[in-house]
C-alpha cells in the first residue's frame, strides 16, 4: 500500500484529528511572518483527511520554516540542514503505512540541499515537501537565498544580488518531480487545496509556498497578493470537455507548456504545473522485493541466509 | 616422460603468491583456490593487491594454506608464480631461499645464475593458448595456473572442477567448458620433469568437525549484519567499501529489506537515519574520505539519539591517498570526527570470521544503546579470503520490526534518568503527545532549549550511556604468558601478524605477549590490569607516529592510562604488518 492510497480507517470520535490534537508548541516566527499561514493550513487539510494520527510524520531541515515539527502535534524530525530530503525518502520507502511531509525553506531545497532535491525528484520517492520561499535567509538574519532576485540587498550582497536566482519550478521540472505546484501564503484556501493535492499524489510531490518574511524581506510577494494591490493569477487547467476554451487551458501532464508557464515574469502564475504518473521509487523497489521474494518462495531469514552459508562451503 | 615415483612431500603449510597483471584474473584463480582449501577443512588466508588504475597493472594473489591455524599471509613465499618480467623483477625477493619460481617461459627470463630458488619455466601464455585455440587468446592462463598447482599439490581436482563450475554457473557453456579445458592442460603439464618434488597438505586434525565457510571480509561483514537483523541501508560507492553494499544492495531484498545506491555520502547517511528513525536499524558505509562526507549527520545521529551502524573500510589516507591499500588511520576520525561533545561507539573486527560476528555486536549496541555504531575494517580484511566455522546461524539470527506498540502517556523521548528508547513514527501515543526527534538540544520531551543545566545534564546523558557500555564489554585476555616482558597490544587486521609473531617468538624463548581489542570507544574496563604485569607495553598499528611519537590507538591509551610504559610500534607503507617487522620492531 503506498502512503497516499488514502483508505481512512475511521477513528473513534475521542480520536478524531482536531486542530487542538494537532497543536504543539507555540511557533517561535516573528509576528506576520508567511510560515504562520502554511501551518493552519496544514493543520486545515489534516483536519480534512482525518488520517490516523499515529501515522503522520513531519519532518524538516534547518532554517525558520523547518521549525515546523516542533509546531505540529505529530511524530516529527528536526534534521540537519538541507539533508531532509533522503532523511524523508528514508522514512517513506521503509514504512509504506506513514504519510511523509517534509517542511523547509529556499536554503535547505535549492541551496544546500539542491542535490539532495534533485535526486529525490528523480526517483519519485512517496513523499510531500512543502518548501516556504521567502527569497532571503531569515535564521541567520538576511544574506542573500539562491532565490534572492538579481539586485536584492543583504548583509552577504550590500550593493545588490549579481548570481542569478534559481527558478524552482523549472528546477524541480528538469529533476523529475512527479507533482509540482506553486502557491502564496496569503492565499489560505488555495494552499489547502495544493497541499491536499500533492499529499494525494503517489510520488514526489513538491508544493513551493511563496511565504513572506516580513523582517528581512517585507513585501517581497505584494505582486502576487490582490490584498496588497497585486495579481494571483490562477492556472487553468485542462478540462477535456472539447470546448474551444479549453484548448486555452494548461495540460498540466505537458512538460514543455509547465516550462513556459514556469518562465512567466514574476509572480508567475499559481496551481499546478505539472503532474506526471509515472510509478514512485516506492511502488518500484516493492515490485522487485515482491519477485525477488515469490521467486524464493518466501523463505524465512534462517532459510535464506542458511541456502547462502551452505553455498559457502 | 612424467616420472610416476615422484612422491608427494607432505607439508604443513605453504604460501603462494601469483604475480600478474590484474586483468589476468589472478584473484579468482587465487580464490577459488582459498575456496578449496576451506571445503577441505584446510585453514587458509589469502592476501591481494588490486593498483588503483581503471584498468590493467600489477597485481598479485597470494594464498597460504596450512594445516591448523594460520594466522597470516606469510612473510615469505614457497611459491612464486610470474607471469611477467615485471611479476618476477618485483617480487623474487618474496621468495625464501630454496623456494620455488614457476614462471611463463614465454613472457619471463629469470637470472639462469640465481641459484638461491628452483627454477621451473613453463610456457605457460603459449599451452594455454594452445589449449583453448587461437581465439581465447592467453585469457585462461589463470585456470591453467590453477591447474598446474592442482597438480603440484596433489589437490582435490574433483573438487577443483566443481568450483570452477560453480564460479562459472549461469554463464555461458561455453566458458564453463573453456575453463575446463584450460584447467586440464595445465593439470596435464608434465611438472614433474623439472620439479623434484610433489606436494601434499596433511590432513586437518579437525576434519569432519563443523563445516567450514569460506569468504572474504567484506562478505562475512555483510552476512554479519544481516544475522544482525538489519535490513535497510544506504550508501554511496567507494573502493574498497563497495563490494559490501553491492551484496546488500542484491541481499536484502530477498529479506524484505532494501538498500539504497544514494546521490552523496551525505543523501547516503541521512536515508539510512531514515530507516533507523522509521523503526529500521540501519547501515550505512564508505571509506574515509566518504566518512568525512558523513560526518555532520552523524553528529546529528549523536544528538537525536538515532540507531545507527557506520561501516569504515579503512584505505591510506588524507584525501584519495591509497585508494587499494590498508591503513588503521582511521581511528581518531571515528572516535573524535565531530563536532562537539559527540561519544561514538568504536569496534574493529581482527579476521574475516570475526567481520560476521563485530557485526552482530554493533547491531545489538546500535539497538540497545540507541546511538551510532563505527566499525573499522581494513582494505586487507576487505579483501582478505579466510576459511572458518560455520556460525551457528539459529541461535545467531535476530529478528527486528519497529516496535510500535503504543507508548503509555508518561513517555519521553529523552528521560533523563534512563536510556532513550525511541517511539517511531506508526507508534500510537496513547496520552495524545507525538515526539519530535532532533538535533536541537532538547529536554526530556523533545522541545528545544538552551538551558544551560539541561545541556549539561543531556550532555552527561549521552557521554554515560557509552560509559556504561564499557562496563558490559569483556576484558579481552592476553594471548600468549599472562605476563612478562612484552605485551603487543594490536586492533584490527593486524590481528593475525602479531599473534603469529607472538607464536615465534615463544618459539625462540622469547618473553611475549599479545592483547587484541576489539571494542576501541569506549575502551573495555580494567586494561590497566593487564598492563601492570608486563614490563612493556607496545601498541603495534598501521599508522603514523603522530607529532609526538605515538599512533592513533597507543595516544588514545596513554590519554586513558597516563601510563607512560606505553609505547608505540607504527608504519605508513600501506601494507599489512609482516610477522618479522613485529618481532623486530618489538623486541629490539
Amino acid at each position: 500500500m503506498s502512503a497516499t492510497d488514502s483508505t481512512i480507517t475511521p477513528l473513534p470520535e475521542a480520536d478524531k484529528l482536531t486542530k487542538k490534537a494537532l497543536t504543539a508548541d507555540h511557533p517561535t516566527w516573528c509576528p506576520g511572518c508567511g510560515d504562520f499561514a502554511v501551518l493552519a493550513a496544514f493543520y486545515k487539510m489534516l483536519e480534512r483527511r482525518q488520517l490516523p494520527h499515529e501515522n503522520i510524520v513531519t519532518l524538516a531541515g534547518i532554517g525558520c520554516s523547518s521549525r515546523f515539527p516542533y509546531f505540529v502535534n505529530t511524530h516529527g524530525g528536526h534534521f540537519i540542514h538541507g539533508r531532509a530530503v533522503p532523511l524523508a525518502s528514508g522514512v517513506s520507502l521503509s514504512r509504506p503505512d506513514l504519510h511523509v511531509f517534509l517542511f523547509g525553506g529556499d536554503g535547505d531545497a535549492f541551496s544546500i540541499g539542491g542535490n539532495h532535491l534533485e535526486h529525490g525528484s528523480r526517483k519519485n520517492i512517496n513523499l510531500t515537501y512543502v518548501i516556504m520561499d521567502n527569497f532571503v535567509y531569515g535564521l541567520t538574519k538576511k544574506q542573500t537565498s539562491p532565490t534572492s532576485p538579481l539586485g536584492f540587498r543583504s548583509k552577504t550582497d550590500p550593493t545588490g544580488a549579481i548570481d542569478q536566482p534559481v527558478n524552482p519550478i523549472k528546477k524541480l521540472l528538469a529533476a523529475g518531480a512527479s507533482f509540482i505546484a506553486r502557491t502564496h501564503s496569503t492565499q489560505v484556501n488555495h494552499m489547502i487545496q495544493m497541499m491536499e493535492r500533492a499529499m494525494s499524489h503517489n510520488g514526489f510531490s513538491v508544493v513551493e509556498c511563496l511565504s513572506e518574511c516580513v523582517e528581512f524581506f517585507p513585501g517581497a510577494f505584494d505582486s502576487g497578493n490582490p490584498r496588497k494591490g497585486g495579481d494571483f493569477i490562477l492556472i487553468e487547467e485542462k478540462k477535456w470537455d472539447g470546448t474551444p476554451e479549453d484548448e486555452l487551458r494548461h495540460d498540466i501532464t505537458d512538460e514543455i507548456a509547465a516550462y513556459k508557464l514556469a518562465n512567466l515574469p514574476f509572480p508567475g502564475m499559481f496551481g499546478v504545473f505539472y503532474e506526471s504518473d509515472r510509478p514512485s521509487k516506492n511502488a518500484l523497489e516493492k515490485k522487485w522485493i515482491d519477485a525477488t521474494r515469490a521467486k524464493l518462495n518466501e523463505p524465512s531469514d534462517l532459510e535464506l541466509l542458511q541456502q547462502t552459508f551452505d553455498r559457502m562451503k | 616422460m612424467e616420472r610416476a615415483d615422484l612422491r608427494p612431500h607432505h607439508i604443513r603449510d605453504s604460501v603462494i603468491r601469483i604475480a600478474g597483471n590484474s586483468q589476468d584474473g589472478i584473484q579468482s584463480a587465487g580464490a577459488l583456490l582459498a575456496r578449496l582449501a576451506g571445503r577441505s577443512a584446510q585453514d587458509v588466508m589469502t592476501y591481494m593487491t588490486i593498483p588503483s588504475t581503471i584498468s590493467g597493472g600489477p597485481s598479485i594473489f597470494q594464498v597460504r594454506i596450512g594445516t591448523g591455524e594460520v594466522l597470516s599471509t606469510g612473510d615469505e613465499a614457497d611459491f612464486l608464480v610470474a607471469f611477467y618480467q615485471h611479476s618476477y623483477r618485483d617480487h623474487i625477493g618474496f621468495l625464501k631461499q630454496g623456494g620455488v619460481l614457476l614462471y611463463d617461459s614465454d613472457n619471463v627470463q629469470p637470472d639462469s645464475d640465481d641459484k638461491r630458488f628452483v627454477h621451473v619455466g613453463i610456457p605457460i601464455t603459449g599451452l594455454t593458448v594452445e589449449a583453448l585455440g587461437g581465439t581465447a587468446k592467453d585469457k585462461g592462463k589463470n585456470v591453467f595456473i590453477l591447474g598446474l598447482l592442482a597438480k603440484i599439490f596433489d589437490l582435490d581436482v574433483e573438487k577443483l572442477k566443481g568450483l570452477i563450475q560453480e564460479k562459472f554457473r549461469g554463464k555461458d557453456e561455453s566458458i564453463v567448458n573453456t575453463a575446463l579445458i584450460a584447467f586440464q592442460a595445465g593439470y596435464a603439464y608434465p611438472v614433474g620433469n623439472v620439479l623434484t618434488n610433489l606436494y601434499r597438505f596433511e590432513k586437518s586434525p579437525d576434519a569432519g568437525g563443523s563445516p567450514q565457510v569460506t569468504m572474504d571480509g567484506n562478505q562475512a561483514l555483510a552476512y554479519g549484519l544481516i544475522a544482525g537483523g538489519v535490513r535497510y541501508g544506504a550508501a554511496y560507492p567507494i573502493t574498497p567499501w563497495s563490494t559490501i553494499m553491492e551484496i546488500l544492495r542484491s541481499e536484502l531484498p530477498k529479506y524484505g529489506g532494501l538498500f539504497v545506491q544514494c546521490e552523496d555520502e551525505l543523501g547516503a547517511v541521512s536515508m539510512a537515519l531514515g530507516f533507523s528513525y522509521a523503526g529500521h536499524l540501519a547501515i550505512t558505509g564508505s571509506s574515509g574520505p566518504g566518512i568525512s562526507l558523513k560526518t555532520e549527520a552523524i553528529g546529528w545521529a549523536t544528538m537525536a539519539e538515532i540507531p545507527l551502524i557506520i561501516v569504515n573500510v579503512q584505505r591510506g589516507g588524507p584525501s584519495t591517498g591509497l585508494p587499494t591499500n590498508v591503513e588503521q588511520s582511521d581511528l581518531y576520525q571515528a572516535v573524535f570526527g565531530g563536532h562537539g561533545d559527540s561519544p561514538r561507539v568504536v569496534l574493529a573486527p581482527s579476521t574475516v570470521e570475526n567481520c560476521f560476528y563485530i557485526a552482530i555486536e554493533a547491531a545489538r549496541i546500535a539497538r540497545k544503546y540507541s546511538t551510532p555504531v563505527f566499525i573499522l575494517s581494513d582494505a586487507s580484511l576487505a579483501t582478505r579470503i579466510q576459511a572458518f566455522d560455520e556460525p551457528d546461524l539459529k541461535n545467531l539470527m535476530v529478528q527486528s520490526k519497529p516496535d510500535l506498540t503504543p507508548r503509555a502517556a508518561d513517555f519521553k523521548p529523552y528521560p533523563l534518568d534512563r536510556i532513550t528508547s525511541h517511539a517511531p513514527p506508526g507508534t500510537h501515543m496513547l496520552g495524545g503527545v507525538y515526539p519530535t526527534v532532533t538535533g536541537l538540544e532538547h529536554d526530556e520531551m523533545g522541545h528545544p532549549t538552551g538551558s544551560p543545566a539541561l545541556h549539561s545534564a543531556m550532555t552527561a546523558k549521552r557521554r554515560s550511556k557509552l560509559q556504561q557500555l564499557a562496563g558490559e564489554i569483556p576484558v579481552p585476555e592476553v594471548y600468549g604468558d599472562p605476563d612478562g616482558n612484552v605485551l603487543v597490544v594490536g586492533w584490527g587486521s593486524t590481528y593475525g601478524s602479531i599473534h603469529e609473531a607472538v607464536k615465534v617468538a615463544q618459539q625462540c624463548g622469547e618473553s611475549l605477549s599479545a592483547l587484541h581489542l576489539w571494542h576501541l570507544n569506549p575502551l573495555p574496563n580494567g586494561l590497566e590490569k593487564i598492563f601492570e604485569r608486563f614490563k612493556h607495553v607496545i601498541v603495534a598499528e598501521l599508522n603514523d607516529q603522530g607529532l609526538y611519537g605515538y599512533g592513533q590507538l597507543a595516544t588514545l591509551l596513554r590519554a586513558r592510562y597516563c601510563n607512560p610504559k606505553i609505547r608505540s610500534l607504527t608504519k605508513t607503507d600501506g601494507l599489512t604488518f609482516r610477522v618479522k617487522e613485529i618481532l623486530e620492531g618489538v623486541l629490539k
